[in-house]
């Protein structure tokens, strides 16, 4: 049932998006179409995210959302959690602790216990890359991927470009560039892809060791420096540094690569012009990003996101619950 | 005794270079007549060949087994009875077991039962470090009097270049030959895939052609100085290649493997995250494959091995990173490397020859030809024959290959070991 809010008919938004997929795995999975859809189709919740109405909706009422982490995440979590509780589903987190077992084996027993439960909407997060993929094929719901690995995250890249859209009027035309470990970084990888299909100009700055191979192919420009890359950015995307997948030795210190790679009012200025500043979170403060930029609410997108983040995941969800409810495994 | 004949079959054998129609005569397990004048002796129990081509049984130099310690993978028994399904006559068999072959009695155990148990020749290699550490070397010239064809350190090459200077040096007094896995384990570290923009954007660690290029020079040069005979076992990449033309052009002792999955597929198989297509070394570019099956045209690459190496469901079936590398591979080496002929890519001879009388000429075997007074080991094939291949009907224990569903052309009829038949008939 779509959401009655006042909209006269015919407006853009109304309707929920349709998507073609009954999973959302990578944003390679979208088309132009079907994204803008689901970014207007979000529009139209913020105003229940932000409590400006009222804060429920019925039409997921009678799902099963299931949040499945296998990494740890606040954010994500409790974003999809709120996303599914405000329209109506029946949420349930599970927070599969990676240590004794084997990992993999975890993945599939859970999917196949979890398959038994015939959920709707399955969220899942898990260190491998293509993980949510393989998920897929093993249960009968719809999977969305909440980030696999050093793959995508592609609600991540949906909420930014929503995000951007809310702050700037516009995703097309616009210039983005997304700075610190690309190599390591899932939501980069959506991102590039995402902003890409939408028309933006998107920008890669990195220190070569954190830029993976054949980044020259992506479509975005790259850069190994700051000061050459953000000149004219309309928006700087500032990635986390993975500190836990730092052993190996990529940069020489964090102390180096906050003087070369981390964002301050002064990197902030290369800019030359007035640059709104994103970060997926959580930051490293002083890492990655100063916290006198993180904080200021002239250009910082960073709040922003997170609440833009509930939004959208209510539009991807409604859009893949369209695709009708579990009616369980053929016996 | 009884005589056995196959009559009026294509006969290809690459030792002699021979292609055409003839028949063989086969009494006590050897050969001893053939050609378009052999006859069948009154009494002979004759295999109408017609319509079929007959090849020299295959040798192929690297088939991981799971026997001893890993049994549920694969045993002796079902990895010869996968092997006779797939023309594979010799089994060299890797020492990365449980315990590492790196002993004479092992080395005595893996003979005695596969004499017993396997039904096609099985061949053990040994450890060339003791466990496979890559520290100490094995008593090389003990375990070659034991039996062992091959020293090889598995999948784990060894970084201690004074090592491998050392085993290369030792062992050339045996004219023992090493097998040995030219990739720099730290560029390896973590990587899964062919370093390319295919897995950068999949978010795949890769393993850089670089890290292979690097140990093929270095053991080139440790060949090179040592005067031991190398065999840079199951290259992938084309930049390998440089520093073993190199090689061979200065009449170093050195030779080169190839799997036949690197030969007939790309990283493209990685698509869907598939863990089938996951192998070490990684799957690599298009363009990699093409230099290899140059190299095999050419002569460069000697071999083309199975590298058969099962892996149950609980191995495979897992997030990309996590899951095992390796392909069950005994029964898809032979249809799949005829491919490589009938794409047009290498002549049938040379195809045939990489997997014969090449690995039995590096190994010192009198198999892997059609010729009097050879070891009746011989596969009867239909070489045009197109069939689906169908990863359910497998033989080996793990079903583990990247070709099921795939179109083949070229089907085992039958396989004989010393005259016997150990497969269809």
């Amino acid at each position: 049932m779509p959401i009655t809010d006042g909209d006269t008919q015919g407006e853009v938004g109304l309707a929920p998006a349709v998507v073609r997929h009954r999973h959302l795995l990578a944003i390679d999975d979208l088309t132009r179409f079907e994204a803008e859809a689901l970014i207007t189709r979000a529009e139209k919740f913020i105003p229940l995210v932000e409590g400006h109405e009222k804060k429920k909706t019925d039409t997921l009422r009678g799902r099963t959302l299931i949040n499945l982490f296998f990494e740890n995440s606040t954010r994500t979590q409790s974003s999809f959690e709120l996303a599914g509780k405000r329209m109506g589903a029946d949420v349930v987190n599970m927070s599969v602790r990676s240590s004794s077992v084997a990992k993999g084996e975890t993945l599939m027993d859970t999917a196949a216990t979890l398959n038994a439960m015939a959920p709707d909407l399955l969220v899942v997060r898990h260190g491998a890359s293509g993980a949510a993929r393989l998920l897929s094929r093993k249960v009968d719901c719809s999977v969305i991927n909440a980030g696999d690995g050093t793959h995508e995250h592609p609600t991540q890249a949906l909420l930014d470009a929503l995000t951007m859209k809310r702050a700037l009027g516009r995703v097309e035309g616009l210039t983005v560039a997304i700075c610190g470990d690309v190599l390591h970084s899932r939501v980069a990888r959506s991102n590039v892809r995402l902003l890409s299909l939408l028309g933006a100009n998107v920008r890669l700055i990195s220190p070569p060791t954190l830029l993976p191979a054949g980044v020259r192919d992506w479509g975005a420009d790259v850069f190994t420096s700051m000061k050459e890359g953000l000149p004219g950015a309309d928006v700087v995307m500032m990635l986390r540094v993975q500190l836990e997948r730092m052993q190996g030795g990529f940069i020489p210190s964090q102390r180096e690569f906050f003087w070369f790679y981390g964002l301050d009012a002064e990197k902030l200025a290369l800019t030359g012009k007035k640059t709104l500043v994103m970060h997926p979170g959580p930051m490293n403060r002083g890492v990655e990003i100063d916290s006198a930029i993180a904080d200021d609410k002239a250009v910082s997108l960073i709040e922003r996101q997170v609440r833009m983040g509930v939004a959208l995941r209510m539009a991807v969800l409604e859009a893949l619950a369209a695709h009708g409810a579990n009616e369980g495994p053929e016996e | 005794m009884t005589a056995t004949f196959i009559a009026g079959a294509r006969i290809v054998d690459p030792a002699s270079r021979t292609d055409a129609v003839g028949g063989v005569l086969i009494e006590n397990g050897v050969i001893v007549d053939i050609g378009a004048k052999a006859k069948a002796p009154a009494g002979a129990a004759v295999i109408d060949g017609a319509g079929k081509t007959l090849i020299p049984g295959l040798v192929d130099m690297r088939v991981v087994i799971g026997e001893p310690g890993a049994e549920h993978k694969e045993t002796l028994k079902s990895a010869g009875r996968a092997a006779a399904a797939g023309g594979v006559t010799t089994m060299v068999v890797m020492p990365n077991t449980d315990p590492v072959i790196d002993d004479v009695s092992l080395v005595d155990f893996i003979k005695r039962r596969g004499e017993a148990r396997a039904g096609v020749r099985v061949l053990p290699s040994a450890a060339l470090t003791k466990h496979l550490d890559g520290e100490l070397m094995t008593e090389i010239g003990l375990l070659a009097e034991a039996g062992a064809v091959l020293f090889s350190n598995g999948d784990r090459p060894i970084v201690d270049s004074r090592v491998l200077r050392r085993a290369l040096a030792y062992s050339s007094a045996f004219g023992a030959l090493i097998a040995h896995r030219p990739e720099d384990p730290f560029l390896a570290t973590g990587g899964v895939a062919h370093e390319s923009a295919l897995a950068g954007r999949m978010g795949l660690a890769g393993v850089p052609a670089a890290a292979e290029r690097i140990y093929a020079e270095r053991d080139c040069a440790l060949a090179e100085i040592t005067g031991g005979r190398l065999l840079l076992d199951m290259l992938s990449s084309a930049q390998a290649l440089g520093p073993l033309r190199r090689a061979k052009e200065a009449g170093v002792r050195v030779h080169a493997s190839v799997s036949i999955h690197h030969l007939t597929l790309n990283e493209l198989e990685l698509n869907d995250y598939r863990t089938f297509a996951k192998f070490s070394p990684p799957l690599r570019s298009e363009d990699d494959r093409q230099a290899l099956i140059a190299g095999l045209r050419d002569g460069l690459i000697d071999v083309i091995v199975s590298g058969h190496d099962p892996r149950p469901p609980e191995e495979k079936r897992l997030p990309f990173d996590e899951a095992a590398f390796g392909a069950s591979a005994l029964e898809t080496l032979l249809p799949a490397a005829l491919g490589l002929y009938h794409a047009g890519d290498v002549p049938l001879m040379d195809v045939i020859a990489a997997m014969t009388s090449r690995p039995a000429d590096l190994l010192g075997l009198d198999q892997g030809r059609l010729a009097k007074g050879a070891p009746a080991d011989m596969v009867l094939i239909d070489l045009d024959a197109p069939f689906k291949f169908d990863a359910e009907k497998m033989l080996s224990k793990c079903r583990n290959t990247p070709f099921d569903g795939r179109l083949m052309q070229g089907r085992v009829v039958r396989t004989l070991v010393g005259g016997e038949t150990v497969f269809g008939g």
